[in-house]
């Protein structure tokens, strides 16, 4: 009887774990190489490349490129967009995300689905329903045309653009860290003569605030780069309706390398610039939790 | 409420690139155009203002927009508000008469040479040496021969190449049904189709596919200065076809901005001597005799036909070789 027990005797944890990674050495070599060669091929190159190309005529060709007043145009125009487009979406994300994760109404899987809708479709077809809305051909195009206001080929149809392919990202981010978080917290503050605002300031925001930051870079990266909706829309007026992307695909149609390749570099570091404040936020995010976590344990 | 000034903020922005952007200055043209005119436009706009300060004492300001050809005319259609619109190929400036009611249907008629005031050509870009000696078009049919046309179902570029082979064979005496068979041989030739003249080049050039490129003059010299002019040379066929470049005024906006008079001297220009000189200094065969002979070295003299010449204009050609069912897509299904 007693031998028995002891084959029951469950393995000890720490030999437990060391079981799982106990793959012959060459397999284990096997699987790193293969991630690392897919990194490199598929990554590394690729944005080397690109800074590669841009600098390959020189530092000068490279600054003339940057220089230039369309590129700079362009760039203005995508800092613009995102300046509008960014805050838009913080706003409209936060009253989603509190609306859905701290209360029950009808209609709010509805809700949550129409959230997702830009992901779902591709936006080239988001930049076309602007133009069949406000297009010369479309729904309003007529009335706006005789009241000479501009929405599709000029800056207010490329925000208007950015804005919806980027619409899920800050209420998205929320709603399940909201969700997790319960209203609970909130509840308390109503019972003890909070105000709505008085909540959503003191209580709600700061519980979410990494949670947040990290949405709002994520929706930045994104209304930065955005190519398919905004070409639809943008008219591609050099100077005043090409953002960043755009001009990038103009200039090397136009067999203008160099140039290309030093807008692309342009839009590679501020998405360089974005990844390292994405690992930022969640190395704080991260570090947050813990402690708010030993806080509650203690 | 602490949020409403946020809001504010937003609406005011909102608002002041909404006025910004229709609040356009009087003296304006918006010239729309297709992708590889930029460098001769804005050279071209320098000597039109130029010219038109000098003439009428305004000041004008011009602006370019450049994307895909068939892209950009759809635009325009949609209320991009072009003033001029300068593309490649009739076909792009027809749907503006159809689709939009923006100039009327005999738009062509308005200026002299069909209102084509610069043409280009489909020709052959070869691998140093010409190791495959491809010298005309019939060398382009030849079995291991490798040729590298972007599709004519999506890129103009491709729809000349298609009907340069067959009015070549037209031109040589044959008939349609042996046009046919040639192009359909020539097209059994291409490893891989495109989706537009850039990408064809990306493929010729850098992936280095295919024994031959099929492409506009104007553009060979563009690719020439972009990768190395020591790999690739030109060969120019016995017999090619005339590309004509459309221009046209838009004759809703401008009449809705008051702009009709700058858009006709605009276009105009382009027929002067100036702008002759100009088209031909960036590669377009110029319309003017006198600025062709000049620039004779550029432009080796070559026999060429016309769309209207054989195939009855673009319209036509467009629906008997290029729409569903057309005799591309017969060729295709059938191989």
């Amino acid at each position: 009887m007693s031998a028995t027990s002891v084959l029951h005797t469950p393995v000890p944890l720490e030999q437990a774990r060391s079981a799982a990674t106990n793959e012959p050495a060459l397999m284990r070599w096997l699987l790193i190489a293969l991630a690392l060669i897919f990194l490199t091929l598929f990554l590394f190159i690729p944005l080397a490349s690109v800074f590669y190309e841009a600098l390959k005529k020189g530092g000068d060709v490279y600054l003339k490129a940057l220089q230039e007043p369309d590129a700079l145009s362009a760039i203005q125009l995508t800092l613009i967009t995102a300046a509008i487009a960014v805050p838009a979406n913080l706003v409209f994300g936060v009253a989603a995300a509190w609306a859905i994760a701290k209360f029950e109404f009808r209609g709010k899987s509805v809700l949550i689905t129409l959230i997702d809708l830009p992901f779902a479709v591709s936006p080239v077809i988001s930049g076309l329903i602007y133009v069949l809305l406000f297009g010369a051909q479309g729904w309003f195009g007529p009335w706006l045309q005789a009241h000479d206001i501009k929405i599709i080929f000029a800056v207010p149809g490329i925000v208007l653009a950015t804005v919806f392919v980027t619409f899920p990202f800050v209420a998205r981010e929320l709603i399940p860290l909201m969700q997790a978080q319960g209203a609970e917290e909130e509840e308390a503050a109503v019972a003890l003569g909070a105000s709505g605002w008085q909540t959503l300031w003191r209580v709600t925001l700061p519980n979410v605030k990494w949670g947040l930051v990290y949405g709002v870079i994520l929706c930045n990266a994104r209304a930065m780069g955005e190519f398919g909706a905004v070409s639809v829309v943008s008219g591609h007026i050099r100077g005043m309706t090409n953002t960043m992307p755009l001009h990038v695909e103009i200039l090397y149609n136009e067999y203008n390398f160099a140039a290309a390749f030093a807008v692309a570099s342009i839009l590679a570091l501020l998405a360089l610039v974005t990844l390292a404040a994405k690992s930022f936020v969640e190395w704080r995010f991260g570090h947050d939790q813990q402690t708010s976590i030993e806080e509650h344990a203690a | 409420m602490s949020l409403s000034p946020l809001f504010r903020l937003l609406g005011a922005a909102l608002v002041s690139a909404l006025l910004s952007a229709s609040a356009s200055a009087d003296t304006t043209l918006l010239n729309v155009s297709y992708d590889v005119t930029r460098e001769f436009y804005k050279d071209f706009n320098q000597a039109f203002i130029k010219h038109w300060k000098e003439k009428a004492g305004e000041t004008l300001i011009v602006n370019q927009s450049h994307g895909g050809s068939s892209k950009q005319a759809r635009a325009v259609v949609d209320g991009l508000e072009a003033d001029v619109l300068t593309m490649n190929q009739a076909n792009d400036v027809d749907i503006l008469a159809e689709r939009g009611k923006l100039i009327p249907a005999d738009w062509a008629k308005r200026l002299p040479n069909n209102s084509a005031p610069y043409t280009s050509t489909t020709v052959f870009l070869v691998r140093k040496g010409n190791p495959k000696g491809i010298k005309d078009w019939d060398d382009l049919v030849k079995p291991g021969v490798s040729v590298v046309i972007p599709n004519p179902k999506t890129s103009g570029n491709g729809r000349y190449s298609y009907l340069a082979a067959w009015g070549y064979v037209l031109k040589k005496g044959g008939n349609e049904a042996k046009a046919r068979e040639f192009v359909t041989k020539l097209f059994g030739n291409v490893p891989v189709f495109d989706g537009g003249g850039r990408a064809a080049t990306t493929t010729f050039a850098q992936r280095n596919i295919g024994d031959a490129l099929l492409t506009f003059e104007n553009e060979v010299q563009l690719i020439q200065k972009e990768f190395s002019a020591e790999q690739i040379e030109v060969v120019y066929p016995s017999l090619s076809i005339l590309a004509e470049a459309p221009v046209t005024v838009v004759d809703k906006v401008v009449d809705k901005r008051g702009t009709r008079k700058q858009a006709q001297a605009y276009l105009e220009y382009l027929y002067s001597d100036e702008g002759q000189e100009l088209a031909a200094k960036h590669h377009y065969r110029p319309r003017n005799d006198k600025v062709l002979k000049r620039y004779a070295a550029t432009f080796k003299p070559i026999q060429l036909f016309t769309v209207d010449e054989l195939f009855g204009g673009w319209q036509k050609a467009q629906k008997v070789h290029f729409d569903d069912g057309g005799i591309y897509d017969q060729i295709f299904t059938k191989k």
